[in-house]
């Protein structure tokens, strides 16, 4: 039984499509994140699960279920927003029983509940206070409060982390983390900041135009994404695609990029269809920091080119380049010097390459 | 909370809440045609009692349709009947109002739009203080200086005059225009003012040739504001006038309350009609930027 | 001197607008008080008097009438206002075709003059062709409805008037407040199955608080210086029955020679005024500066 089931589901506002046929399942206890640029429909989604939007087309089922026309009190849903979204004129206790309240739970069960996750969650001694009295660390942990004290099945977040600050993100995140590895809820997380969704997620939904582009765990996303826009959109900088052309002989494929004489190969490489290769032209994908400045691994190819410029983050530096006048980008620790305007020896791990078919944008 | 629901009474909750909606949906609109029909109701019942002979007012009812769409009424409320001495009508006051309310529009327009323009965009020691010594002139009662007002206009000769009622008018104007536009220019990003100092505009350059440009929607909200109040005005121009140089208010209170042998109730609804037209004309071409004058007037800061 | 100019140019600039507020309203309002210390009668007179014109005031019966009156109106006219304003602007909250429509019909009144008001309701509470004549007609052969010319009742014709002309626009103010919050407080309380009833009244209402306050502000305001609508609509009368303090001050300076009296009533309209606004803005700055 899946926790969650999304089927052929479809959303239009109007005349816009926002979500096409739509599938989408969850085993119990994942963390699953939908993740995309704004406009992908991934709040839309989350919406519908809450039972917020109405459906065109499709189906939700929770538990096996179907809820597609179900009220949201109804789901044994959560949800935690952007703005959190506490009530102004209440109290942090009453906001948190607020919903317990409208379903008629007994006192004896509110209190037990609110003791539970209050001491839980460290806003024991925030009780009385209201909203506007608390950071936005507090706030979120409210909100959050707000969630949990319902033991919900699934529990739905709405960006949470988007309105605060650098540094407070990143330790909000953390505790994020740990609670769910805490009481292993299910969890669909909303976010357009992939550091989050790699972080936090076990499996990422990533979605483009109402479609979703890939779903799969962080570690699959990331070294083998099925199509240009998941490769683009994950990892910061995004992965070089160099332009190019296959070429196959006899036992062999090589990899030529546009302007240039020099012959990849491509060994061990996982094609979804060998024999189907029919179109030559190619998208060539390599990470910046799988490109390096001294030979790691064996079959590490060795080649030179021009450096045109670096950016210098801190703990690295980005260096920027000149590949057959395609720009390709590299990671490098920051106490290399790099000469520009010179020839650099790189080295590309072959281990990690990504192809993608140049008019489709898919993975081949 | 247990997600043990069986399906069947899934089915349940949606069948409940499709029912209740229904009936909620009807009920709502009945309460707001309801509410409207109170709204409408004295409109309608003007309209068309101008439209009646009195013989009609005095047979039917005030919701019956006129027999004959008759409009001597509006005839006689703005021209007369031409008898002479005792005979008054709208025409002369109506062009008293529209002299009084332009100058006096503009004038309080325009010195609101420098004061609010001075205390947003050019700060100094004590400007909010001057904004809120501006502000309680919204709110005194005008009881408390008719006395003096009228002394002041004997004393200055121009008592029972439009000139009279545009100084009152313009003065008591200025604290609202100062509102409106101080509010509206505080929203205006200050850097705009910053770049074009750097460019070496002056003072009144950056007023007419950078904010003034866009001031548009804030000219509108006030301009409609000021014409409203003082258009509708009473209390200044029956203080301050009387006969002749009085506003179209002051008229049409008049001609109401002037008992001369017959009510002629027809002709005191056209009057009515007549003196309430401009603004509401005003009101349905423009009625969002009324609206956003009462309500953005009402919230300060 | 150029230089002086230029930079003293923003406070010149403002002058002319402090200087006429400065005279007109603080100058005159001072004028105003201190002849309300003076025994004045058509004229002016400058010595000093006491308190005498103001014990007169309130030992007069018109003025106690005028008062009590005011009382009764500014109550039921908060209370109506505001209770009918929150209805509509709840109502028209629910996503309703032709919301504008009804948006324009509940505020057109507000375009209108007292003066006009008065005169249409005037009209309609005709003692004997308005609506009495309506509902005998209809065929409610005893009904009577001569609340205009009843000393008991007429208050209450002015009450209806008035709330006829300001209602729409304490519901303009509580819709564009209820507008105003973020709508993933509504979904949060769906979430936490909330009916509506319960969104509007626990969570929507307490957060208009600020829209409570500024409405009964401006309605308080409104009433006190009721003034047009009693002229056209009941002249004060029947006899003083509807006399209210704005009536009160402009009869006694204009109809019966008492300056000093006249000045006292309107000192004491100005007083009740300040103890209304005076906290309501306090607390508006307090508010801004909190920000």
């Amino acid at each position: 039984m899946k926790t969650l089931k999304i089927e052929e589901l479809s959303k239009n506002f109007g005349s816009t499509e926002v979500l096409k046929k739509i599938n989408l399942e969850i085993d119990e206890g994942n963390f699953l994140v939908l993740l995309g640029p704004s406009g992908c429909g991934k709040s839309t989604l989350l919406n519908i699960i809450a039972g917020l939007e109405t459906i065109n087309e499709g189906n939700v089922y929770i538990d096996d279920y179907n809820v597609s026309k179900v009220e949201p009190k109804d789901r044994n849903i959560a949800m935690v927003f952007q703005s959190y979204a506490l009530y102004p004129s209440m109290n942090v206790k009453e906001n948190m029983i607020f919903g317990l309240k409208q379903a008629k739970t007994s006192k004896e069960k509110i209190e037990e509940q609110l003791k539970k996750v209050s001491s839980f969650l460290q806003v024991d001694s925030l009780l009385e206070r209201k909203p506007s009295q608390l950071s936005g660390g507090q706030r979120q942990r409210v909100a959050i409060g707000r969630a949990l004290v319902r033991e919900p099945r699934i529990f739905l977040f709405d960006e949470p982390l988007s309105n605060l600050d650098a540094k407070l993100r990143v330790e909000m995140r953390r505790e994020i983390k740990k609670l769910h590895q805490q009481l292993k809820t299910t969890v669909v997380y909303v976010t357009h900041d992939q550091t989050e969704a790699m972080s936090l997620g076990t499996k990422i939904a990533i979605m483009n135009h109402g479609v979703i582009q890939q779903n799969d765990t962080p570690e699959i996303i990331y070294n083998k994404p099925s199509n240009t826009f998941v490769a683009d959109f994950i990892g910061s900088p995004s992965m070089n695609l160099i332009k190019g052309n296959l070429k196959q002989s006899a036992d062999n494929i090589s990899f030529i990029a546009e302007g240039s004489n020099l012959e990849i190969p491509i060994k061990h490489y996982d094609f979804k269809n060998k024999s189907e290769l029919s179109n030559n032209e190619v998208y060539f994908g390599i990470r910046p920091e799988h490109i390096y400045f001294k030979k790691l691994n064996e079959d590490d190819l060795e080649i030179n080119l021009r450096a045109d410029l670096s950016e210098y983050i801190g703990h690295e530096q980005i260096v920027t380049f000149n590949f057959s006048n395609q720009e390709i980008l590299a990671k490098f620790p920051s106490t290399i010097n790099v000469e520009l305007n010179k020839e650099t020896k790189l080295y590309i791990d072959l281990t990690q390459v990504s192809l993608f078919d140049s008019k489709s944008e898919e993975r081949i | 909370m247990q997600g043990s629901l069986q399906s069947s009474s899934y089915k349940q909750l949606e069948q409940k809440s499709k029912y209740t909606n229904i009936f909620l949906r009807w009920f709502l609109y009945f309460v707001l045609i309801l509410f409207a029909s109170y709204f409408i109701f004295p409109l309608y019942v003007m309209i068309v009692t101008s439209l009646k002979t009195m013989e009609e007012i005095r047979q039917g009812t005030l919701l019956t349709w006129p027999s004959a769409l008759n409009f001597e009424s509006w005839g006689v409320a703005w021209g007369g009947r031409g008898y002479g001495a005792g005979d008054t009508y709208l025409k002369p006051y109506f062009w008293n109002s529209i002299k009084m309310v332009v100058p006096a529009v503009f004038f309080s327009t325009f010195i609101g739009a420098m004061a609010g323009y001075v205390l947003t965009k050019w700060r100094f020691k004590g400007d909010k203080w001057v904004f809120l010594f501006l502000l309680f002139g919204c709110f005194i009662p005008y009881q408390a200086i008719l006395l003096p007002m009228a002394r002041t206009l004997g004393v200055l000769g121009i008592s029972n005059s439009i000139i009279g009622l545009v100084l009152v008018h313009t003065v008591y104007g200025i604290p609202f225009t100062t509102l409106f536009f101080r509010n509206f220019y505080i929203s205006i990003p200050s850097e705009l003012v910053k770049a074009a100092r750097i460019d070496g505009a002056g003072f009144f350059k950056i007023f007419f040739k950078i904010l003034l440009p866009i001031s548009t929607p804030i000219i509108v909200v006030t301009v409609i504001w000021q014409f409203t109040q003082i258009w509708n005005d009473f209390l200044f121009g029956s203080t301050f006038s009387f006969g002749e140089a009085a506003p179209i208010q002051v008229a049409l209170n008049n001609m109401v309350l002037s008992s001369t042998s017959v009510k002629e109730y027809n002709v005191d609804m056209a009057s009515a009609i007549i003196a309430g037209i401009p603004t509401l004309i005003v009101y349905v071409l423009a009625g969002k930027y009324f609206i956003r004058g009462l309500t953005s007037g009402a919230v300060k800061g | 001197m150029f230089r002086w100019l230029e930079k003293n140019l923003p406070k010149i600039v403002m002058a002319p607008a402090v200087g006429l507020i400065g005279w007109f309203v603080y100058g005159f309002v001072l004028w105003t008080l201190y002849i309300s210390f003076t025994n004045s009668k058509i004229l002016p007179k400058y010595e000093l008097w006491g308190v005498g014109e103001y014990t007169k005031l309130w030992a007069s019966r018109k003025w106690l009438i005028a008062v009590d009156n005011l009382l009764i109106f500014t109550a039921l006219f908060l209370i109506f206002c505001v209770v009918i304003g929150i209805i509509l602007a709840i109502f028209l909250d629910q996503k309703i075709r032709a919301e504008g429509l009804l948006r324009t019909i509940y505020l057109y009144t507000m375009a209108l003059s007292f003066i006009v008001t008065g005169t249409a309701w005037k009209w309609i509470l005709n003692p004997t062709l308005g609506i009495q004549k309506l509902f005998i007609d209809w065929g409610f052969e005893n009904f009577t409805f001569d609340w205009l010319v009843n000393r008991e009742m007429a208050i209450y014709t002015i009450v209806i008037a008035g709330v006829w002309q300001s209602a729409g626009f304490v519901m303009a103010l509580f819709l564009a407040g209820l507008r105003s919050v973020e709508d993933e407080i509504v979904k949060a309380a769906k979430i936490d199955g909330a009916s509506l009833f319960t969104v509007y009244w626990k969570i929507l209402l307490p957060m208009m608080r600020p829209v409570f306050f500024t409405s009964f502000v401006i309605l308080v305001h409104i009433s006190i210086k009721s003034y047009d609508l009693i002229v056209a609509l009941t002249q004060g009368g029947p006899g003083i029955s509807t006399t209210m303090p704005a009536l009160y001050m402009t009869q006694t300076a204009f109809h019966k020679s008492q300056v000093g009296l006249s000045a006292a009533s309107a000192m004491m309209m100005f007083m009740a005024v300040a103890a209304v606004i005076i906290p309501y803005l306090y607390s508006e700055l307090r508010r801004e500066n909190a920000r």
